[in-house]
């Protein structure tokens, strides 16, 4: 394949959304991924992206912004899930299970019933480039704006509550709070890649780069750093990659990430045999 | 420290407090205590006995089903956890482990010059010098223990409490921690820790608070180690011997006599 080649879908305006969008969002996901994999919460973006879908139907039905109600229904639920671990005695997977799979039925069926609103179902689900709107990419910059905002101010609270909850909260940090906060930011990143990487596969976009990264170092600062950067890559290779070999964008992104996992775990695995000191995945 | 918890003056103050969880059967029950400035307290048990809950409710993360805990206003806390609760495979430096102990107000994310002279004082007088970039798990676990009390001192604390700091520790290990926080105590902070070490705790810390869901004795090691009061809070008999002039406890299983090992050799134990 020449460079004319590589480069032509450049001059369409809708691959260009398309790949900020991915781009962005594989930086969004790959920083707020590290909270997600190392809070040992790898379900709840899976769960998370399936609740939203259900609110996409829901606010298309009722006839409310379809973000605004897709992404209210997102940070309902992540706080209905947080409530209900915290007062009933089960565990935080089996009340993402029920609260979210059940979202996501609501969502099925509404769509069977009444249609699709604003995309087709294939495109929330599996991510399509092609569907990428210039108020994508302003969600986009604008979640991923916000995000940056929260992480640099609440860095240190989101640290400590992510390491050593109980310790945190007797020292003074509001936790309630700061979980609370980052099911907020979780929800957001969520809605705002779902046009790129569909529902079905933003739990890979939040794992994939930060469990990567995790591997190649034993530094936070430097693992949100190295996942925000191996998911802003997946993110550009992958749309290109999408619209190359005319597969949908979500999965050509997760298989990019996946190839990083590839190389870093037998290069990891490699380094340890030499040093045996390199870092550990959740 | 003082079992009359009327005193004025204490940093904590825990008055007739009675805790449980979810409505189940009382973990303290009706337990009075007084932690004054410069207190080096160390609260011993069996398992099951409410020691940690004891420091929670004083940390106020626990509520009370009666009874009050009263803190001093303004007073900074700082918690030192049991080892076996943190996860190791964290990625966290030295550093970046006691650096995220100022996290409250609005900070750069980052450590910042005169945090990081902070820290390096800090890990110093730790003996930790050298150790702030490697991560947590290639310490040893005295070190490992050090790492966590740096991160409560970095917090400014006037009080610090640990959760069983020398478990899992060889007894070398366990002599150093204890000693180091007899020399922080020396330096004028206050110390509260639960332990299983009794005798640890017997030959470092001047004060015992003897636990089991009630308190059941505190004062010197030397009026609070005694066979009732242990047997009162172990269910089971127990022998306490002196050697040098300190109090070595020990089990005492049921029909045995102690062996007056003071006529086994002139410095020994005696019964």
């Amino acid at each position: 394949m020449s460079w004319a080649e590589l480069l032509k879908p450049f001059e369409f305006e809708f691959f260009r959304n398309g790949i900020y969008v991915a781009t962005i969002a594989g930086a969004l996901c790959g920083v707020v991924g590290c909270y997600v994999v190392l809070r040992n919460m790898s379900y709840i973006g899976h769960g998370l992206s399936h609740s939203i879908f259900g609110g996409y139907a829901v606010a298309g039905l009722v006839g409310v912004n379809l973000f605004l109600g897709a992404g209210l229904w997102g940070v309902v639920t992540a706080l209905a899930v947080g409530g209900i671990v915290r007062r009933r005695p089960i565990g935080s997977d089996a009340a993402i299970g029920v609260v979210t799979t059940a979202s996501f039925a609501l969502g099925l069926a509404l769509v069977q019933l009444y249609g699709s609103p604003g995309r087709n179902a294939d495109a929330l689900l599996f991510g399509n480039v092609l569907g990428v709107t210039n108020s994508d990419v302003l969600l986009i910059v604008a979640v991923a704006v916000a995000t940056a905002i929260v992480v640099f101010f609440f860095y240190r609270p989101l640290l400590f509550t992510t390491f050593d909850s109980q310790v945190a909260a007797a020292t003074g940090i509001r936790t309630a709070w700061v979980d609370a906060l980052l099911m907020i930011v979780l929800s957001a990143t969520v809605l705002a890649t779902m046009s790129v990487m569909g529902v079905t596969l933003i739990a890979a976009a939040l794992v994939v780069p930060a469990v990567v990264a995790r591997m190649l170092t034993d530094s936070f600062g430097k693992m949100l750093a190295l996942s925000g950067v191996i998911g802003a890559v997946s993110g550009f290779v992958g749309m290109n990659a999408s619209y190359h070999l005319d597969v949908a964008s979500g999965p050509t992104i997760v298989l990019t990430s996946a190839c990083f996992f590839i190389v870093a775990y037998v290069a990891g695995g490699s380094l340890r045999r030499l040093t045996g000191n390199v870092g550990h995945a959740h | 420290m003082k079992g009359d918890p009327d005193t004025a003056g204490g940093l904590i103050v825990v008055d007739d407090l009675t805790v449980n969880y979810a409505g189940g059967a009382p973990v303290l029950i009706d337990v009075d205590l007084t932690i004054e400035p410069g207190d080096l307290v160390g609260v011993v048990g069996p398992s099951g006995s409410g020691k940690s809950t004891l420091l929670k409710a004083m940390l106020g993360t626990v509520d009370a089903v009666s009874g009050s805990v009263r803190r001093s206003p303004g007073l900074s806390v700082g918690l030192v956890p049991q080892v076996e609760t943190i996860d190791w495979n964290f990625p966290v430096t030295v550093a970046e482990c006691v650096g995220m102990a100022r996290a409250r107000g609005l900070r750069m994310p980052w450590i910042t010059r005169a945090e990081r002279a902070e820290i390096t004082q800090v890990l110093e007088r730790l003996g930790l010098a050298g150790l702030a970039n490697r991560h947590i798990r290639e310490l040893s676990g005295g070190q490992q223990q050090r790492v966590f009390l740096a991160r409560a001192l970095f917090t400014s604390a006037a009080v610090i409490f640990l959760d069983e700091p020398t478990s899992g520790l060889d007894v070398r290990t366990r002599h150093d921690v204890l000693h180091l926080l007899g020399e922080l105590n020396a330096d004028g902070l206050t110390i509260v820790l639960t332990t299983h070490d009794l005798n640890g705790i017997a030959a470092h810390l001047p004060t015992v608070v003897c636990l089991n869901r009630s308190v059941i004795g505190a004062g010197r090691p030397d009026e609070v180690l005694v066979p009732d009061v242990l047997e009162r809070t172990y269910g089971s008999p127990m022998e306490v011997l002196e050697h040098g002039g300190m109090r070595v406890v020990v089990d005492s299983p049921i029909g045995s006599t102690v062996t007056p090992l003071r006529r086994l050799g002139g410095g020994g134990v005696s019964a």
